[in-house]
């Protein structure tokens, strides 16, 4: 399977995916607006509370090409971050207050200045140093071998993706071979510390549902997988978090392909939570892209939705104005409203 | 006047039943609520019996809504598949152990 972008697919163009939301169901009043439904939660315009969370997409070259995956990414992705711009990130950061620092790709690991931004990342010591690992990208090259240790050197959180603990779900979502490996990369980590208890040594796991569907409950869910991942394999991880899939890229193409669109809105306006809403990660986060340009959240970065503020790139960064600006939201936002909401920390409401 | 029985919207609005007798469709939500708590079964074993269930009563509204929560709870469709046999094994069982009713009843009155 290749990239929407590289099969010069429609959806490619996030204009196209922002058409299909403003249409449809949505133009002629079946389903209400994400605007709308805010609106009458009194919950509009969103704004952003204190900034904790700076996220960072490294670009979007990965290794797989998920079929459900928001990014577009693939290994026919060229986008890439420099390191003028991981530079300015770094600047930006230490003078945004942010706590979090989290690294998002594609795979990140691919990125040819990955460890020399993470080595200069770690000096300047945030609480939280996220690096978001899709698991396979440890066991795809040699050169990738030693990332466990360099994690741990570098006291970073990690956080993979295993949408199942069993085979056949992981590799139908993933594509063949990616359990195994994704199996062999978690005994490696765990073998280095992470996720076993003591260590401090910080190993999450991400679930998104295989399908068109919402995600289950997130306790019941971490549940199966420690039980399961513990008495198959013995291996040992600290929280699993429930992502939804956002109708958006490839998890939009499938929607549309398989018929299921039109359900899935419903559903996830159905399940719309105004609790979910006061938590939704815009709220704390600031995403960046391989370019320096300036998102409410990596759903917009690939929507192309920059900032509602006068500077949208690194060059021009503005805390106040960041602070004060109006999230841009559209109807992919239902995604992290619904139910007990999703975020890229898992639920956000009880 | 809608052309078919059944149309999936209803499960939907299975809830508006309250509306025409608040105390005993509240009640009945309850129950239901509680039923599927967690308890000396987990919440998804009662997810798979509730889907072995809806394929003996036939009930279209409930295969849909059971299908849907198997996803939901990671269930693989081998589990699912297994469960309706369960529920297509008992369900012919009962069918066929009345034979024995019959081959009684039919010995009895011949000669
Ligand atoms: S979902 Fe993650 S691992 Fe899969 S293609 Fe997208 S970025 Fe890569
Ligand atoms: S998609 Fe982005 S902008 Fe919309 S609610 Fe979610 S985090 Fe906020």
């Amino acid at each position: 399977m290749k990239s929407l972008a590289k099969r010069k697919n429609s959806l490619a163009n996030p204009k196209n995916q922002i058409a299909l939301f403003n249409g449809g169901v949505f133009a002629n009043g079946e389903l209400p607006t994400f605007k709308n439904k805010v609106t009458e939660s009194n919950q509009y315009p969103l704004k952003p509370n204190k900034l904790e969370i700076f996220q960072v997409n490294l670009g979007y070259m990965c290794n797989q090409v998920c079929t459900h995956c928001h990014v577009d990414a693939g290994p026919d992705r060229k986008e890439i971050m420099t390191t003028e711009t991981m530079q300015l990130c770094l600047d930006k950061l230490k003078e945004s207050g942010a706590t979090t620092l989290d690294l998002t790709g594609g795979a990140p690991e691919m990125n040819p200045n990955f460890r020399w931004f993470v080595e200069e990342a770690s000096k300047i010591g945030v609480q939280d140093f996220i690096v978001r690992s899709n698991l396979t990208i440890l066991r795809a090259n040699k050169k990738y071998y030693d990332l466990p240790e360099f994690f741990k050197k570098h006291n970073v959180h990690v956080v993979s993706s295993l949408p199942f603990y069993k085979k056949g779900k992981t590799d139908k979502q993933r594509g063949d071979g990616v359990f195994d490996a994704s199996i062999e990369a978690l005994k490696e980590l765990n073998k280095v510390g992470y996720g076993i208890e003591g260590t401090g040594l910080k190993l999450d796991l991400v679930f998104n549902p295989a399908g068109a569907f919402l995600p289950g409950n997130q306790n019941e869910l971490e549940r199966e997988f420690k039980s399961a991942l513990k008495e198959d394999f013995d291996i040992t991880f600290n929280n699993l978090f429930c992502i939804t899939n956002l109708p958006i890229s490839r998890f939009l193409e499938f929607l549309v392909a398989s018929e299921n669109y039109e359900d899935y809105m419903d559903e996830l306006v159905d399940a719309y939570n105004p609790e979910a809403v006061k938590n939704v990660m815009c709220k704390n986060t600031i995403s960046v892209d391989w370019n320096g340009y300036l998102y409410d959240c990596d759903f917009n970065q690939q929507l192309d939705l920059k900032v509602a503020t006068q500077g949208k790139h690194l060059s021009d960064f503005n805390i106040d104005d960041l602070n004060n600006r109006q999230i841009v939201v559209s109807q992919h936002c239902y995604g992290c409203t619904a139910g007990a909401g999703s975020s890229c920390q898992g639920t956000i409401s009880n | 006047m809608q052309k078919t029985y059944y149309d999936p919207k209803d499960l939907k609005d299975f809830g508006k039943i309250s509306e025409w007798d608040q105390e005993l469709g509240e009640k009945f939500f309850e129950y239901y609520g509680k039923v599927f708590e967690e308890g000396a079964l987990t919440a998804r074993e009662k997810s798979l019996i509730a889907l072995a269930v809806s394929h003996t009563v036939q009930c279209a509204y409930c295969i849909d809504a059971y299908t849907s929560d198997g996803l939901k709870r990671g269930l693989e469709r081998e589990e699912m598949m297994e469960a309706v046999h369960v529920a297509a094994a008992i369900k012919s069982g009962a069918t066929l152990v009345h034979g024995v009713q019959m081959m009684k009843k039919y010995d009895k009155l011949s000669m």
